[in-house]
């Protein structure tokens, strides 16, 4: 029987034949818990009250890291003892970062593998060819003492990527044009799998698509392996993996074509990702401009933003906030000099965080005022106060707006 | 077995996410005391001064979408809601609410706030208004996780 590479995996970790729509309990190979998801998880596991599974557990805080007030500081401190009694994976302050960019960088997602992880955008390392979703904490507590969990197979929409990105265009545009076809929700329960011209789309680029099919409300997503995903992972200690693919003639729930080629430079306006519209037709003045997030907080994100704003300044009423996705990523800014470039424009650059992405601290945007950020979701109050705007668009151009004071594009620079 | 269910509908529209069922800034605790007095206060500020312990939520199209926040559910549970009745439900939502044991029930239905709804699982009928919507029942796998009253004791009968 043909299957797609969804249903191999979660085949192949159950020990059965399955195709979508079957119910298995399957062997996961990670499951992830932050600091907001961990405490949680943790009294769940203590309820069962039976060994860990520690070398599947992976305990990355980030939300509120460090820590923002007491409340914060407790959650931490439970998580880091949990993982430190149990002798867990742990990324501690100063060696990891947000949880989904360790994850991928410390070779945890692999092709083939199954990883539950409890946050919504652990749909991430589909990127990297893994089935990878988000779960809940009583769940993830179940996993730490047990090593399985309950799934249902997912269906599979096809994403044929045909044609090439113009210039300006980055995998944030791409997946915002294909949100703006398929809706919030519209691939509930559902694996989003890219094919196609995907040799296109460089890896960073890739985890940045794979992110964002959480707004979507897909289940997880599937990129093929490639030279590119092949060359990310040597540079990693992944251990053993295996390569899947889905059957020429596997049974897709939905087929879309997408041709890149019409894809324009985009931006989310509020309050859904899913409500796009090509950038050069927004022009809403921003009191703030982000750059960071599992989404685009990656080196390659910083190394844009710098690029455009060496050499000028930034909007006297703007503020800049450059937030790296990961230890790794700030200590490589560091030795490009990118941070002194954001710095003398007059941005701010601090160490990794989920921080403002969720509204948490460092950045947090007051009533009324207006955002345009590099992360992943504009919902009322996301990053604020209920009043205030978010507006989602690529690296480059949240850097060219902080520039202009106003959302805008490089090209008006 | 779920109880059979009787409780007044509070009423939300479509897409409630879970950053509006609990702000993120409440997030630095998971204490259900803490959290409940926040439930959509950012809609709808006098909502948790209306809610009675036992109400059903009664929403539209992906309910509980956004965040893998357990927090949500905890709210809810929180609050002492009895069951929640949507078009549809966002993934992780409908994960955490299984798990947790909170009755999760997908239909369509018109009702107004407070209105008086009874919730027979045994023949999978909402009444409402003298009116009556069947839904579908959970499949068998989820069926024993609810009748174990969540995941934790499923997990510890052994039959996993
Ligand atoms: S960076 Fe934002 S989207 Fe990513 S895990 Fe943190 S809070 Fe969630």
């Amino acid at each position: 029987m043909s299957k797609t590479a969804a249903e191999k995996i979660f085949s192949e970790k159950s020990g059965t034949d399955s195709k979508s729509g079957d119910y298995v309990v399957a062997n996961v190979d990670y499951v992830m818990a932050n600091d907001i998801t961990a405490p949680i998880a943790i009294d769940a596991f203590n309820e069962l009250g039976m060994k860990a599974k520690s070398d599947k557990i992976i305990i990355i805080p980030d939300h509120f890291i460090p820590p923002k007030d007491i409340n914060s500081a407790i959650q931490y401190k439970k998580s880091k003892d949990f993982a430190i009694e149990n002798g867990t994976w742990f990324y501690d302050i100063g060696s990891g970062g947000v949880c989904h960019q360790v994850m991928m960088e410390k070779g945890f997602a692999a092709p083939g593998r199954l990883i539950a992880g409890a946050d919504s955008h652990t749909n991430t390392y589909g990127a990297l060819s893994a089935i990878s979703t988000g779960i809940g904490s009583t769940e993830a507590g179940v996993i730490f003492a047990t090593g399985k969990m309950w799934f249902k197979i997912p269906e599979t929409i096809k994403i044929n990527l045909r044609g090439k990105p113009k210039k300006g265009v980055e995998g944030k545009d791409i997946i915002l044009n294909i949100l703006s076809t398929i809706k919030n929700g519209g691939a509930a329960y559902k694996c989003m799998e890219f094919s196609g011209n995907i040799n296109y789309i460089d890896i960073n680029e890739r985890m940045t698509m794979a992110n964002m099919t959480t707004e979507a409300g897909a289940k997880c997503s599937f990129f093929d392996t490639d030279d590119k995903t092949i060359g990310y992972l040597n540079q990693r200690n992944t251990g053993d993996y295996k390569i899947v693919k889905s059957d020429e003639n596997a049974d897709f729930s939905r087929i879309i074509e997408v041709d890149m080629d019409d894809i324009e430079p985009s931006i989310a306006i509020p309050n859904s990702p899913d409500n796009v519209r090509i950038a050069t037709a927004v022009h809403e003045k921003i009191d703030q401009a982000y750059i960071g997030s599992c989404t685009n907080g990656r080196i390659e994100d910083i190394r844009k933003a710098a690029a455009i704003l060496k050499n000028k300044k930034i909007n006297k009423n703007v503020r800049l906030m450059v937030v790296p996705a990961s230890q790794d990523v700030y200590n490589q800014a560091l030795k490009e000099g990118l941070i002194n470039t954001i710095v003398e424009s007059g941005g701010y650059f601090s160490g990794t965080t989920c921080g403002a992405c969720l509204g948490g601290y460092m950045g947090v945007l007051g009533p009324g005022e207006v955002c345009i950020s590099s992360t992943n979701r504009n919902f009322i109050g996301r990053m604020g106060d209920k009043s205030s705007k978010v507006y989602l668009a690529n690296p480059s151009i949240v850097a060219a707006s902080a520039v202009l004071g106003r959302i805008g594009t490089p090209e008006e620079l | 077995m779920i109880n059979n269910i009787k409780g007044r509908a509070i009423v939300l529209g479509d897409n409630v996410d879970t950053d509006q069922i609990i702000p993120a800034k409440y997030l630095n605790t998971s204490d259900p005391g803490k959290l409940a007095p926040h439930f959509m206060e950012n809609e709808y500020p006098d909502l948790v001064s209306h809610i009675k312990k036992g109400d059903i939520i009664v929403a539209g199209k992906n309910f509980g979408s956004g965040s893998s926040r357990e927090h949500a559910v905890i709210t809810i549970k929180g609050l002492g809601i009895s069951c929640i009745i949507a078009e549809s439900f966002a993934r992780i939502f409908f994960r955490n609410a299984i798990n947790t044991g909170i009755p999760l029930i997908e239909a369509k239905i018109n009702v107004s706030e407070f209105d008086e709804i009874s919730v027979d699982f045994s023949n999978s009928t909402i009444m409402y208004n003298g009116k009556e919507t069947h839904f579908k029942e959970y499949p068998e796998f989820l069926k024993n996780i609810i009748n174990s009253n969540g995941l934790i004791n499923y997990v510890r009968s052994g039959k996993w």
